[in-house]
């Protein structure tokens, strides 16, 4: 990975940071495996440039950027997050980008843009975890048009003051960090504006357990687990009780009023 | 003979190699190092699991392979190996009453709601009626025919155990671990049936 340029952003929760080494070892990343250890070790050579992502859809101008472009549309902000894993378990990462609203804004959503559609890379000669029958590939995420453009939703291009290592999505990603780490797409090609709530690999292969909206809720139990608490990896002791989840993982403030008058238990 | 005096303390000791390395992977973990990786909990959970799995496959081989080979001795470390099942089985839910904070009331809430762990715990309680009558005077008081029906529990344990796993994992779709224990067990339960059945046509 290279060094980015990043100025401080808006939004740095003061809380401590996972270490580099645990964040970048235990991934989620089922395009390589689904052992959380594995794609730090499988996509090691992976290919990332050239590279490009495709905006079409509901646009007045579909635009293909390359990465070069990526990364001098908008200045470079870090910004530490929270992320909260649908399975119960968490860390503080900081990450390198801008919001994604700039982004969007580039291509003139029209006025029949509601949602965002979000694809994944799924090149099976370099992710051996595609020949898994685990989820549909591509991989495939997707916001409301408002989600995506409030301004926390951030495009990602670096971790830790450094490129993005490819387990946790180079080169470029998504940051949505008041949902489920699922919802944020890794290694985005293509990005797709429409009018109908897209169907996304999770909510596709098990709908009762993940909803399109999946955001962070100690209220709403995963069918298999509580949601109420979580493990901060890296600080919290083995033997120490976890700590509360946060309402919209605590940005409750800035995202709580995009879902004003919605069941959040129907919702969900 | 040397081979039969030193089977019994030879399997206790290979069979307790896990444990000891898990106590070992915990020490170290609280000095901060990254022997059971970023999530230790989780780790200790499911070896914990798998390793009563293993055990529970051990111990059903046991007859199949003293029939197949004519190892008698086999019997010798039968018992030993299921009380290890009950062993991995005890820490595997120490580690998730850990995990749970040991509130019991979130606990009991817990197995009532999500299946899979209904099944476990269902599992678990099963082990203990087992465990509890594995020693001789055990099957003196039981009588040898009884101990043996009440024994015949394993079988139920097997399969709860495997659909545990099974259950576990459904949610993402991800069978290839838990197949693997559900063709062993389903091979071992199954060679039982087969017999059963070659026996019955003799009369």
């Amino acid at each position: 990975s290279k060094k980015l340029d990043a100025k401080p952003g808006k939004y740095v929760v003061m809380e401590k940071t996972t270490p580099q080494e645990l964040a970048t070892t235990y991934n989620n990343f089922y395009e390589f495996s689904t052992r959380k250890e594995a794609p730090a070790v499988l996509a090691r050579g992976f290919v990332t440039q050239p590279w490009t992502i495709t905006i079409e859809g509901e646009v007045k101008k579909s635009k293909v950027f390359d990465l070069e472009s990526l990364l001098k549309l908008a200045p470079l902000e870090e910004r530490v997050y929270r992320l909260r894993c649908v399975e119960g378990w968490s860390m503080v990462v900081p990450w390198v980008g801008y919001s994604l609203s700039a982004l969007l804004k580039q291509v003139e959503p029209t006025g029949n843009a509601k949602y965002v559609e979000f694809i994944s890379l799924a090149d099976p000669k370099q992710m051996p975890g595609l020949s898994s029958g685990v989820l549909d590939w591509p991989y495939v995420e997707g916001l409301r048009m408002d989600e995506a453009m409030h301004p926390l939703t951030l495009l990602t291009l670096g971790m830790y003051g450094e490129t993005l290592p490819p387990q946790n999505g180079a080169p470029v990603r998504l940051t949505v960090p008041w949902k489920y780490g699922f919802k944020s797409a890794k290694s985005i090609v293509r990005i797709r504006l429409v009018e109908k709530q897209p169907a996304t690999s999770w909510n596709k292969a098990a709908p009762r357990e993940y909803g399109f909206y999946s955001n962070v809720n100690p209220q709403v139990d995963h069918p298999r687990w509580s949601q109420a608490t979580e493990r901060r990896l890296g600080e919290d002791g083995l033997f120490q009780a976890k700590r509360k989840t946060l309402m919209f993982n605590g940005y409750a403030d800035q995202v709580a009023s995009l879902y004003t008058g919605m069941d959040l238990k129907q919702f969900f | 003979m040397m081979f039969n005096r030193f089977l019994k303390p030879t399997i206790f000791i290979l069979s307790l190699l896990p444990a000891l390395w898990l106590g070992y992977a915990i020490w170290q973990t609280q000095q901060g190092l990254d022997v059971l990786g970023a999530n230790p909990v989780e780790a200790l959970q499911r070896k914990t699991g798998e390793w009563a799995l293993i055990f529970l496959c051990l111990v059903l081989s046991v007859t199949p392979l003293r029939k197949i080979t004519g190892w008698h001795i086999l019997a010798r470390v039968r018992r030993m190996l299921g009380l290890y099942v009950f062993f991995y089985v005890l820490l595997h839910f120490a580690i998730y009453a850990l995990d749970s904070g040991f509130v019991w009331a979130d606990i009991v809430a817990d197995v009532i709601k999500r299946p899979f762990i209904t099944v476990g715990m269902l599992g678990f309680i099963l082990l203990w009626p087992l465990a509890l009558t594995s020693f001789n005077a055990a099957i003196r008081w039981l009588g040898g025919k009884r101990w043996q029906q009440l024994h015949k529990l394993v079988y139920a344990i097997a399969i709860l155990g495997v659909l545990h796993f099974v259950w576990h994992k459904a949610g993402k779709n991800d069978f290839i671990e838990p197949i693997k224990y559900g063709v062993i067990v389903a091979g071992l339960l199954g060679w039982r049936v087969w017999q059963r059945l070659k026996s019955k046509e003799l009369f």
